[in-house]
């Protein structure tokens, strides 16, 4: 199975036989020039938002966000650190909730795919379509959103966002998919030793499955620590906001957050600097997935890889 | 007999079984569960009586939900929206994976790809302030540039015909870089001897590019594109919720069924009418991908998604 796109590709080199090929060297310009534009247009607006949380509030209300910092400041940052009460409270949400989240859910999502991997069992395919025919058809956000506020009472409860985000039926199959490609023998052989399902699941399987394991917990953490969606359902109690969410309350609401300073202990007057501040938060809650980003990366290169061999 | 044979086996996969609830438990109470609850769209639902209790009124929130006017916009908006997204975002996530693969310079390539990639990595939220930093009339940045040249201001945020291309642009640059590796891994996966052989027989790189790279993409082209029309009547929440947020003036280029819906359940209350929209929209989904599996199951076996 190619999984790498690191493979040697068959690229001739630019002077062959001598002679400079023509083709190679209009496609190289072609080339470098339209990847250099594509990688601007997704990093500038990064750049967009450091910038404005280092600028000095008058000059962008005066000028506009800038690019690059002009005026600089680090009067947002100042005040955010002074009075985090608040930000820290939605940080240790995330934390938890991401943490809990990750771990629970790929104990689950591994169970699950050991499980539907095993060759030998006889209603491993009902159960899989148990679990797809999820992704055709839903009841809709009304019955769920009911059933969650009304019926299980997880309305304010760290349950409602870890709960609804544990189980997702595309890292099933790709687990699945990755278990089924080990080798049978090794699960045969601990049968005859006479260890029972679950010992060699977490015996065998699961240090066998580290890559898989990885990539598919990296995907779960992401998607909690980014998630604002189930909070914005769920959540009304500020103890409870989680950072992404925490972040779209404040960005769309100014005078709640003067409410958050003040409460927090800030003297409140007009000075805060709400559109450099605004930034200085968006900055500090993507912060850590920035600065883990160059690490992880290949497992979601890894992941995106084994689900497009598989369909 | 065959009681006893089931019994059997239940005893035999007890293990396995019992691995197995956790997730079957999960998905009967998220996923079975609320598909009974599809009854709160026939019905005028009260607190009191709840999914079940609550009193019978036939197709009456349909009936609103279709008289509204809105079924007819926000179904139109999220398919079409759809359709533009499968066609532009595929278009430049092929063009980059190409040009990735192609273009020497290991390190060149590395970032790049690094690059594309960041985007998906960032919250909605995060993204919907990107967006308000650089289109708002009185500070955003495209403004302070047209005024800067001396040129009018646009007022963005008032102005609905714009949206459409916004959106686009907003998908486009969120999925760049998920889509690039994909197509990647799909180019690393085709034979080298094709390009050997082209290269002998003195095929240049575009021809190489269009008669060899391009046909070896269909497939995994027209596995991500059917997924993706199975979805056509999705809209993408978090996206066009903090792209647009509560913003009416832009509803009518800018609502699709799933925020209609969240507003209908949440803003309004309005749980019937909701849950109507909701049924409609899994109704008109499950369709959709069915009949596009039984199409491509005619034409090629092989490549039907199930």
């Amino acid at each position: 199975m190619q999984t790498s796109t690191e493979r040697l590709n068959p690229r001739a080199p630019l002077h062959s036989r001598g002679r400079l090929q023509k083709d190679r060297l209009l496609f190289s310009v072609i080339g470098y020039v339209s990847l250099t534009l594509l990688a601007l247009l997704c990093v500038l607006p990064f750049l967009l938002v450091v910038s404005s949380s280092l600028t000095e509030e008058s000059t962008i209300i005066v000028k506009g966000y800038p690019f690059l910092p002009v005026d600089f400041s680090l009067e947002a940052y100042g005040i955010l650190f002074k009075y985090p009460t608040q930000m820290l409270k939605a940080y240790i949400v995330t934390i938890g909730v991401t943490a809990a989240g990750t771990l629970l859910g790929l104990f689950l999502t591994s169970m699950t795919a050991y499980a539907l991997s095993r060759k030998d069992f006889k209603w491993r395919n009902h159960f899989s379509f148990f679990f797809f025919f999820t992704t055709l058809f839903s009841g809709g956000l009304v019955p769920w959103y009911l059933l969650i506020v009304n019926y299980l009472h997880m309305k304010d409860t760290p349950l409602a966002l870890v709960i609804p985000m544990l189980l997702n039926v595309f890292y099933i199959i790709v687990m699945k998919s990755f278990m089924s490609s080990i080798p049978e023998a090794i699960v045969e052989s601990a049968k005859i030793d006479g260890a029972g399902d679950f010992l060699i699941y977490a015996r065998l399987i699961i240090p066998l499955s580290k890559p898989a394991l990885a990539t598919i917990g990296l995907f779960l953490a992401l998607a909690y620590w980014n998630d604002w969606y189930n909070a914005l359902l769920f959540v009304s109690n500020e103890n409870l906001m989680p950072l992404q969410y925490y972040l779209y309350k404040m960005l769309g609401n100014m005078d709640g957050m003067r409410k958050a300073m003040m409460s927090a202990g800030a003297v409140v007057t007009t000075t805060i600097p709400s559109e450099s501040l605004k930034m200085a938060m968006t900055v500090v809650a993507t912060g850590p997935i920035l600065l883990a980003y160059p690490f992880v990366q290949r497992y979601f290169v890894q992941g995106l890889t084994i689900g497009a061999v598989k369909g | 007999m065959r009681l006893h044979k089931f019994l059997y086996d239940v005893k035999r996969y007890r293990t396995i079984l019992l691995m197995l609830a956790p997730a079957v438990a999960f998905f009967l109470l998220f996923a079975y569960v609320p598909m009974a609850g599809i009854v709160i769209a026939f019905k005028h639902y009260d607190y009191a009586g709840g999914i079940f209790g609550s009193a019978w009124n036939g197709l009456a929130n349909f009936r609103f939900f279709f008289e509204s006017g809105d079924a007819w916009t926000v179904t139109r908006n999220t398919a079409l929206y759809n359709i533009a997204f499968i066609a532009v975002n595929n278009f430049l996530q092929i063009f980059a994976a190409i040009l990735l693969f192609e273009i020497g310079g290991k390190w060149f390539r590395k970032l790049t790809q690094s690059i594309l990639f960041l985007p998906y990595f960032i919250s909605w939220v995060v993204v919907g302030a990107i967006a308000y930093n650089l289109l708002n009339y009185d500070i955003g940045t495209v403004n302070a540039l047209l005024r800067g040249l001396g040129l009018e201001p646009v007022d963005i945020y008032n102005t609905p015909s714009y949206w459409p291309f916004i959106l686009v642009a907003v998908s486009a640059w969120k999925t760049l870089g998920y889509g690039t590796v994909m197509y990647l891994a799909a180019i690393a996966g085709i034979d080298t001897e094709m390009y050997e052989a082209a290269e002998i027989d003195g095929a240049n790189i575009f021809q190489r590019i269009m008669k060899i790279t391009l046909p070896n993409l269909y497939p995994t082209l027209i596995i991500l594109v059917l997924l993706a029309v199975g979805n056509i009547f999705r809209g993408d929440f978090g996206m066009f919720y903090n792209m647009v947020g509560n913003n009416g003036i832009l509803f009518s280029s800018t609502d699709v069924i799933d925020t209609f819906v969240f507003r209908s359940l949440i803003t309004s209350n309005d749980i019937g009418m909701s849950a109507a929209a909701g049924v409609f929209q899994s109704v008109l989904g499950f369709a959709t991908i069915m009949s596009v599996n039984y199409a491509v199951r005619k034409y090629d076996k092989d490549r039907a998604l199930f």
